[in-house]
């Protein structure tokens, strides 16, 4: 006997309708169309009446292009073409990472503190190439277009992480760093705790900057001890955004859409992302599988086109028919072991929404590209 | 076995990198199987922490500790590694400046998770530096391992990457870790490494890989070969191709044909396949013009076939096989 599994169909459309949905974020490992469904999602809802911004991180030039995009200059720029009866728009944006991070260095501190910040290579490294910047600055750049109150929809991509969890961690990390006692010993025993923390340790305080002298040497603890001085003042201020940011991802009107491909590799992904949000107690509208194979012929099975095309091949006749069904046996394989994943991962998580979209022959380079990915999302 | 001289003869060190979802660390495995020649020992390295090899070799998720994984086809051993930055900082410290009990306390007050998320550049240098490390040791006058795969991060980040002890030498101006950053960026940009770019013939991947290899050149870094990934096989001849695209297949002959293989399919399956043909067709055109704009890269270029049932240990071994074959390795 089988038993029809039951299947969570997810509906994009209601989500981007309901008007309590402010925020939409688009998560997942990299390489599995985080960007396309993110600019596809914000061009439905525009489309539909919504006035949205799209955050996009590190967009395929073409994509970028199809968008009205030329440069990363960190500033919403709208987007030609789009269908205004019903009163919507779109904006669009490439995230500028440093840029970002010196309005923060500059808003938060006095202008000779900025500078000596701004000219630390600490500061330089940091914000130019430390890898938890990206997800951080993207926060941060969220929030920013929230307080700005222009949109009543923001669509946010996230960076192409190691993980797709390094974009929640860090925030957070950055904000523990800021807190941390590490940094308490950089700073010498002005700050009170620091000196009898280390003696707990039994090791002193000359002890641990006498190891840190020897490992780094001199000058970069010098370097790095002025970086933290500098910074020290915007130590709260830093911490509060960070807070304030991961609340925001945990209001109401946050839905997280989790973007995978029929993958094994881009499914654990979205399998480890899922739990995650489940205990932060972030709000998950459902998982795209993006580029799943899809077929006509559904009835005849991958072993009786190959057995067809093996008939064909012995009496020597039909080879156009051959090759068809050949192309045929290799396409129901392929859908097969994608059936197989995506089972595998809705019995693991029985409560998430699954929307398909179906494997597009080319890349996507201008709206009406978009628009078809946007009717696929929506179940369309 | 009788195997083409190696086109990367005298490189010891193999950086792998692509564009996320283009089967770098798939590349990466089946060219340490390759290069695990008869009496030759191999390592690959991973510093991602995904325990994507584990799951490829389908063993437990790695210790931090090489760990012998599979023979290679002509009877070599590889061996894995999944570098974790932490330990590698403690290792580093250890072997440097024989820290012991104060390592231990750094680690208490959170230096250690200082230096491995937070520190600009740290983690990098970490993993760049362990990956050093196993490239220059030696035991009993020879090298430990023959040669090193590195399945590295994205081509996204890979310059930031392999660039990252150049950086280091520019904050650190004296002292020991200014020294150690100097000898990695000085193997990094030698002819003893090369770092392969794995590519799909599809549009963003194929700009990636343009884009990553400009950058290279320009970081003086030395660039590799193109391993061209999941490509498949032709199926069609080029005019059935042609007619296809342009939706003119002779759909009587088709269905004639698929009558004549005595699957039993109804008419509307007859359209339905033939609709798959003109999709096909669509991409075999796609893929063509990507393999154009990869052949004019003039980088030495390898092919490897798409596996419809997926990647298992059977499969690595078939695109090791293929690397071996068509020079990689």
């Amino acid at each position: 006997m089988t038993r029809r599994e039951p299947r969570v169909g997810l509906d994009l459309d209601e989500v981007i309708a309901d008007r309590a949905t402010g925020i939409v974020v688009c998560c997942g490992a990299g390489g599995v169309g985080k960007t396309t469904t993110a600019a596809a999602l914000g061009l439905r809802a525009a489309e539909q009446g919504r006035t949205v911004v799209v955050l996009t991180i590190d967009p395929a030039r073409r994509l970028a292009q199809s968008l009205g995009l030329e440069a990363l200059d960190n500033t919403p720029r709208t987007v030609k073409g789009i269908d205004e009866v019903n009163g919507g728009s779109l904006d669009a944006m490439m995230l500028d990472m440093k840029q970002t991070f010196d309005e923060v260095v500059i808003a938060h501190s006095t202008p000779e503190r900025a500078q000596a910040i701004l000219d630390n290579p600490f500061y330089q490294s940091l914000s130019s190439s430390f890898s938890g910047t990206q997800e951080y600055m993207a926060m941060e750049k969220l929030g920013q277009l929230r307080a700005e109150d222009r949109w009543d929809l923001i669509i946010v991509d996230t960076p192409p992480s190691r993980s797709a969890l390094d974009f929640l961690d860090a925030p957070k990390r950055l904000g523990s760093f800021l807190d941390g006692r590490f940094i308490r010993v950089l700073m010498g025993s002005a700050k009170t705790g620091g000196r009898a923390y280390l003696k707990v340790l039994g090791a002193g305080l000359g002890t641990m900057t006498a190891v840190l002298t020897r490992v780094l040497g001199a000058q970069v603890l010098k370097d790095l001890q002025a970086f933290i001085a500098a910074l020290d003042t915007m130590f709260g201020g830093f911490r509060e955004r960070a807070d304030s940011t991961f609340q925001l991802l945990q209001a109401r009107g946050t839905k997280f859409v989790v973007v995978a491909a029929p993958e094994r590799d881009a499914l654990r992904e979205a399998s480890y992302f899922v739990e995650r949000l489940r205990e932060e107690r972030m709000p998950l509208a459902g998982l795209v599988l993006n580029r799943v194979h899809v077929t006509g012929a559904a009835s005849l099975s991958a072993a009786r086109a190959a057995a067809g095309a093996e008939t064909l091949e012995e009496a020597r006749k039909h080879p156009l028919a051959t090759a068809i069904l050949r192309l045929h046996a290799e396409r129901m394989r392929m859908i097969e072991r994608e059936q197989s994943l995506r089972r595998r991962f809705t019995a693991a998580h029985p409560r998430v929404a699954v929307v398909d979209v179906a494997a597009q022959p080319g890349d996507i380079h201008d709206l009406d590209g978009l628009r078809v990915v946007g009717a696929a999302l929506a179940g369309r | 076995m009788v195997s083409p001289e190696s086109d990367w003869e005298g490189v010891r060190l193999h950086v792998v990198t692509g564009k996320g979802g283009t089967g770098k660390t798939t590349v990466a495995a089946a060219l340490a199987l390759a290069l695990a020649g008869e009496g030759r020992r191999t390592l690959l390295v991973e510093v991602e922490n995904r325990q994507g090899i584990a799951q490829l070799f389908d063993a437990p998720p790695l210790p931090y500790e090489e760990r012998k994984v599979a023979v290679g086809p002509a009877g070599g051993d590889v061996h894995a590694l999944a570098v974790d930055p932490e330990e590698a900082l403690l290792e580093y410290l250890d072997m440097f400046y024989r820290l012991g009990r104060a390592g231990r306390a750094l680690r208490k007050i959170g230096a250690i998770d200082f230096a491995t998320t937070i520190a600009p550049g740290m983690r990098d240098v970490l993993l760049t530096g362990k990956v050093y490390e196993a490239v220059r040791r030696t035991s009993r006058g020879r090298p430990v391992y023959d040669a090193v795969v590195l399945d590295a991060p994205p081509t996204g980040r890979i310059i930031r990457f392999l660039e990252v002890n150049a950086e280091v030498a520019g904050l650190a101006r004296v002292g020991p870790i200014r020294g150690h950053a100097d000898s990695i960026m000085a193997l990094l940009r030698s002819p003893q490494t090369a770092v392969h770019l794995v590519s799909l013939l599809e549009e963003m991947p194929v700009q990636e890989t343009v884009d990553a290899l400009v950058g290279l050149v320009g970081a003086r870094l030395p660039v590799g070969g193109i391993v061209v990934n999941a490509v498949r096989a032709p199926l069609l001849r080029q005019a059935d191709l042609t007619a296809a695209a342009r939706g003119g297949l002779d759909r009587e002959a088709v269905a004639a044909g698929i009558a004549a293989a005595g699957v039993g399919v109804r008419p509307a399956a007859v359209d339905a396949l033939i609709a798959e043909v003109a999709e096909h067709a669509e991409r075999v055109a796609l893929e063509k013009s990507e393999r154009r704009t990869l052949k004019a890269l003039g980088r030495p270029t390898y092919e490897l076939p798409l596996l419809a049932e997926g990647v298992d240990l059977g499969g690595l071994y078939r695109l090791a096989e293929q690397l071996c074959r068509q020079g990689m390795a």
